[in-house]
């Protein structure tokens, strides 16, 4: 469990961050959405030790990444698999040679059980062979995501962190990202943190959901009571499409008959 | 104000290097990747030193004929003086400079697109010390690549000069050859080596460092890689001027 309590986060006197406190469960796919500006992508940052925090706690398991020096950090992010929102891919190594990468730093395997584990990897994220040699720049940006997922999951992390899986890719191809990445945490257990501000992936994989606004953890919980939350601000934001708000229409409809 | 900036980068360049110096994650990737900035760095930067060299070497020799025709001067000097210039300032000092923009800007572009494309941060979730990972092996790459560099450029200077003054007849074969080995002093070619030792590590660190702080877009990385470019040359002339002093003087 990744637990946080009263995280403050300040930048030149702005606090972006005012004193968040929740927890983040295992086998969940964990969402944290708010809208832009709202300080998610400055807590996820601040989670996984990108950013220091001024006050708080942030327990990995009970180990708190604010007292950990650089050498205890770098040992527990071996713990942690993480898909950026830009994959990330190094465009220097082809496909295959990405997700081998985590694996040639840190394992003992031979060259032939590395390369099976990436494999096994890839097709996971279910991509195609034909692509295991092509470089990130030829493949197209929801088989790059793939590719960053299977880098992630190489070493069988215990944490997997995305910041918006879904940023730039189509309906369709969002929702398989959204699938995989829920099908993954259940399957291997993990503790899954996912940054978002899309409404489908909210619907679709959000098992236990944090709405962050300006700072201040506004709500919390599942994506079966979000529609009902009695929250001004979390209403504001998940209906301000059209689409949900005529899906509230009908669901009240329907209570009400 | 620029006083606090300067100290800040003295003092960000210092952290950088106390990281990139660190023990590295896995000697074996270490290795891999030093032979491929040896082949990257040093090995793509052989044609460019061998134009450069021929032609300096070639028009260094007709400047100094041309201005050096004196009945009380011995023909051997033309090749003694371009001899001299080639070994104590222009392959390595001038040399660098021009590297300096090769190297520099290749480094400070391909380490900054890293940083905006969130490939470093990348590295650093893995748990991977990612400037021990990019820098190190590019300094000490270019570091054992740069005498071979120096050194070929002084041959094929001297190739160039020899050239030009025996096939444009403006210089006999005997007195070129006869110039270049006239007093010759082997520590010209020690000094030289050291200065291009220097000069290969503030290239590769000082670019390494723009490129690992740029923040922003494409934009900036150019930035970075101007800075790079500019503040490298500088801290080579700077440097030359001690190490001249320390060893020449």
């Amino acid at each position: 469990m990744i637990e946080l309590i009263d995280v403050h986060k300040t930048f030149d006197g702005n606090e972006v961050l005012k004193g968040i406190s929740t927890t983040f469960e295992e086998g969940k796919t964990n969402l944290i959405i708010g809208q832009s500006g709202s300080g998610k992508t400055v807590l996820m940052k601040s989670v996984i030790g990108l950013h220091q925090i001024e006050q708080g706690k942030i327990l990995y398991d009970g180990r708190n990444i604010p007292n950990m020096n650089s050498g205890q950090l770098r040992e527990l992010r071996k713990e942690m698999g993480m898909l950026f929102q830009g994959s990330a891919l190094f465009d220097f190594m082809p496909v295959l040679k990405n997700v081998m990468f985590p694996l040639e730093m840190f394992s003992n395997m031979t060259q032939k059980e590395k390369e099976e584990r990436a494999k096994f990897c890839l097709q996971c994220v279910n991509l195609d062979p034909s692509c295991f040699n092509l470089y990130p720049s030829e493949i197209s940006g929801g088989m790059q995501k793939r590719v960053a997922i299977a880098r992630a999951i190489a070493l069988k992390p215990r944490y997997l962190f995305c910041d918006e899986p879904n940023s730039g890719l189509d309906p369709f191809t969002s929702l398989g990202i959204d699938r995989l990445i829920h099908d993954i945490t259940v399957e291997f257990n993990m503790i899954t943190v996912v940054n978002t501000h899309d409404m489908n992936s909210v619907m679709e994989i959000g098992d236990n959901i944090v709405f962050i606004r300006k700072g201040h953890k506004e709500w919390q919980g599942s994506s079966a009571n979000i529609f009902n939350s009695g929250n001004q601000y979390l209403d504001e934001f998940v209906f301000a499409s059209n689409l949900n708000k005529k899906i509230k229409q009908a669901n009240d409809l329907i209570m009400n008959n | 104000m620029f006083i606090l900036d300067f100290f800040k980068t003295i003092g960000r360049y210092t952290l950088l290097m106390k990281k990139v110096f660190s023990r590295p994650d896995k000697w074996k990737m270490t290795f891999r990747q030093i032979v491929i900035e040896m082949e990257t760095l040093g090995l793509s930067s052989l044609g460019i030193v061998f134009i450069i060299s021929i032609f300096i070497g070639a028009i260094m020799t007709i400047q100094l004929k041309l201005n050096t025709s004196n009945p009380l001067l011995p023909e051997e000097m033309t090749g003694y003086a371009t001899r001299d210039t080639l070994l104590l300032e222009f392959s390595s000092t001038i040399m660098c400079l021009i590297l300096a923009g090769k190297v520099g800007s290749n480094i400070a572009s391909e380490i900054g697109s890293m940083r905006i494309t969130e490939q470093i941060d990348a590295l650093e979730i893995m748990g991977i010390n990612s400037a021990n990972y990019l820098i190190f092996p590019k300094i000490v790459a270019f570091v054992l690549m740069i005498p071979c560099l120096v050194v070929m450029s002084m041959a094929v200077g001297l190739f160039g000069g020899y050239c030009v003054g025996v096939f444009s007849d403006i210089i006999s074969s005997v007195a070129y050859i006869g110039g270049i080995q006239l007093w010759f002093i082997p520590y010209y070619v020690f000094y030289s080596i050291v200065k291009s030792l220097v000069f290969a590590f503030i290239i590769t660190s000082v670019s390494s460092y723009y490129g690992y702080y740029a923040y922003g877009g494409a934009l900036d990385v150019g930035k970075a890689s101007t800075n790079a470019v500019v503040n490298s040359s500088i801290l080579i002339l700077l440097s030359n001027l001690v190490i001249t002093n320390f060893m020449l003087v």
